[in-house]
């Protein structure tokens, strides 16, 4: 049992122009071998252009009992996003 | 009351506050343990059914009887490996290991969907694995897509777009038999036969006693991780399945079959659940040799991932020294 | 133009490879591996498709790829012997699959250039594919030769089976759109490249079986047939 591979997190870029998203994990014995196994588990459909691939124990989470104080106070800060700003409907492109 | 018991009672509610509004509860909130472990078993059992599925159509990939069908078999055998490993990663995001759910497998502490222990006879059975089969599980993964677990409903979105193919491509092979020879058609009229009440069971026992009011089912609709009881499952997967059937131009073998106007269903007979709960129990026709072979192969590739797993170890090793 | 029998050849040997590989889906040392595998084979039952559907064209008596694959037996399949070898355990099946992906991979790189627009668009796709299909194989030679004792053992058991079958794919073949003989030094310099870096040797060389493109194959290639051809066989004329 002490022989089982580490776990990776697979992100997959699925075209140009976009961010890698998470799609999944998977087992892998090193870097090499997990992003050629997360090219046939997670793009077998040509689901992606690019591959990364993250040892599981190396990302660092927020943790949920900070939650609050890590997202809510940006909950009210509307002015950052652009509805927040009245503008006359006869100005375009904004 | 304690002040630990306050903070309990608080962190349960925010998890039920999460599950009542349909939201979703992610791998590291603080979720009941029943929960955890009860998901653990579902997603297991679930992960397990797929690795132990591949077997029966892996049995005629070697024999497919055009080089078109085999391709497409592969493929469909390939993606049930890819299903069993998103499930596996999904439980293990509630804290187990891949390989522990294998040895709670392994060691029959845990169950697989016992559809599997019925044996591949002939090629009509790939079909009818696709059409019935497939039909059955999507017919119970569709709502899972909306399970309260995170991970769990994101691998099930996943597999029911890939499994979409899977149901298409049996009812069409299935189709190509029944438009063909004779022999062709009695093929598929006997694979029907013997998969109609398997699938049926495949949904579980009857909804009655403990089942409904305060057992399994009624918790783990609290949870959220069960959306509608098995006979609401089994009776949808009839009511799709029938009109299937008669496109197909088989013959359920029930009898009893027929439309109810004033239920809006059809009436049908039950699978027979001593039967199911015999083969749940491992006296089904293939337990043995399912489970053996799934043992051998993971038997056999112990050196190939002790190998890999050293091969690492010594390349950290060279690459940690240069570093120094 | 590209001869019959050398499409066939090259159809051949994807066939019986993507058969051999497909014996290994739900057996594979990890669920990964099961769906690389599966890729692998069904990358090389793409091939033999359309290579088995173009022979059948080029003999222009009316045979598809399934009257080809399912109507012939072992006497006139063109395969070399290497790839109807039975898998054994995963370092042979590593070690061939580096010989001929290998191969494969100087045949098709060259392939792209045919003055037959077919095969050249059939070796476009494919090359891409065996270039995958290498790399796994490298990847893996390179983890067994350096794993652990048992595994570098089974490594060099492994090539030692498959070496005498090495020859064989670089025979003169009449009518070849690829001259075989002139794919074994870019061949060698990529095999035994990787040997060196898994620390392991080549072969020496040993007796050379050949005879498959001729039809002479081992006696595992009709068993193989038996099994891939039997249901098919039993219904003539039927459509699946």
């Amino acid at each position: 049992m002490s022989a089982e591979w580490p776990l990776w997190e697979v992100f997959v870029r699925a075209k140009r122009g976009l961010s890698h998203i998470h799609v999944g994990s998977l087992h892998a014995p090193d870097a090499t071998m997990a992003v050629r196994n997360a090219r046939d588990v997670y793009t077998r459909r040509g689901e992606g252009v690019s591959i990364w691939v993250v040892p599981s124990d190396q990302i660092t989470a927020s943790s949920p009992d900070e939650k609050d104080a890590f997202f809510d106070p940006a909950g009210d800060k509307v002015y950052r996003h652009p509805t927040f700003y009245d503008v006359p409907v006869e100005a375009k492109h904004l | 009351m304690a002040p630990t018991d306050q903070r309990t009672d608080d962190r349960e509610a925010a998890f039920y506050a999460i599950v009542d509004s349909d939201g979703r509860i992610e791998p590291r909130d603080d979720m009941p343990e029943a929960y955890r472990r009860t998901l653990i078993r579902q997603i297991a059992q679930h992960a397990h059914s797929e690795i132990i599925g591949m077997q029966p159509e892996g049995n005629w990939i070697s024999r497919a009887p055009s080089l078109r069908r085999k391709a497409i078999l592969l493929a469909k055998v390939q993606d049930e490996a890819g299903h069993g490993l998103y499930l596996y990663a999904a439980a293990e995001t509630l804290g187990v290991s891949r390989d522990q759910l294998l040895d709670l497998l392994h060691t029959r502490k845990q169950k697989y969907s016992s559809i599997f222990n019925y044996p591949t006879l002939t090629w009509a059975d790939v079909g009818a694995i696709g059409w019935l089969v497939d039909g059955a599980a999507i017919t119970n993964q569709v709502p899972l897509t909306r399970c309260s677990y995170g991970p769990y409903a994101r691998a099930m979105v996943r597999i029911c777009k890939e499994e979409s193919f899977h149901q298409r491509q049996g009812f069409e092979s299935l189709l190509t038999l029944t438009r063909g020879s004779a022999a062709q058609k009695a093929m598929a009229q006997d694979a029907l036969d013997r998969w109609w009440y398997p699938s049926l069971a495949m949904f579980g026992p009857p909804d009655t006693g403990e089942q409904v009011s305060g057992g399994h089912t009624e918790q783990s609709m609290r949870w959220g991780i069960k959306r509608f009881s098995n006979d609401e499952l089994r009776q949808r997967f009839v009511d799709m399945t029938v009109p299937q059937s008669e496109v197909l131009g088989l013959t359920i073998p029930d009898p009893d079959l027929r439309w109810n106007d004033e239920r809006g269903h059809y009436d049908f007979t039950a699978p027979d659940y001593d039967e199911l709960f015999r083969v749940i129990k491992g006296d089904g026709p293939c337990n043995e040799q399912r489970l053996r072979h799934r043992v051998e192969a993971h038997e056999d590739g112990a050196w190939v991932r002790e190998a890999a797993g050293a091969y690492a170890a010594k390349q950290q090793a060279k690459r940690a020294e240069a570093a120094a | 133009m590209t001869t019959q029998r050398y499409a066939l050849a090259l159809g051949d040997d994807a066939l019986i490879l993507a058969q051999r590989l497909g014996e290994w889906v739900a057996r594979a040392p990890e669920l990964e591996e099961d769906v690389a595998l599966a890729n692998i084979a069904l990358d090389l039952l793409g091939q033999a498709r359309t290579l088995l559907t173009y022979a059948g064209e080029l003999e222009g008596a009316g045979r598809d790829e399934d009257a080809l694959a399912y109507w012939r037996d072992d006497r006139d399949f063109r395969n070399v012997l290497l790839v109807e070898l039975p898998n054994g355990d995963f370092a042979v099946t590593m070690a061939r699959q580096l010989v001929f992906a290998a191969y494969q991979y100087e045949l098709y790189d060259r392939l792209r250039g045919s003055a037959d627009e077919t095969v050249a668009a059939v070796a476009g796709k494919a090359v891409k594919e065996v270039h995958y299909h290498r790399d796994h194989a490298t990847q893996w030679v390179l983890r067994l030769g350096d794993g652990t004792d048992e595994s570098r053992r089974r490594m060099v058991a492994g090539l030692e089976t498959v070496w005498p079958y090495v020859d064989e794919l670089f025979e003169p073949f009449d009518g070849a759109d690829v001259d075989p003989t002139a794919l074994r030094e870019p061949w060698t310099a990529y095999v035994h490249g990787v040997l060196a870096e898994a620390g392991l040797s080549v072969p020496e060389p040993t007796a050379s079986r050949r005879g498959g493109r001729d039809g002479l194959h081992t006696e595992h290639l009709g068993y193989l047939l038996a099994e891939l051809q039997h249901l098919h066989r039993s219904h003539p004329g039927a459509t699946w």
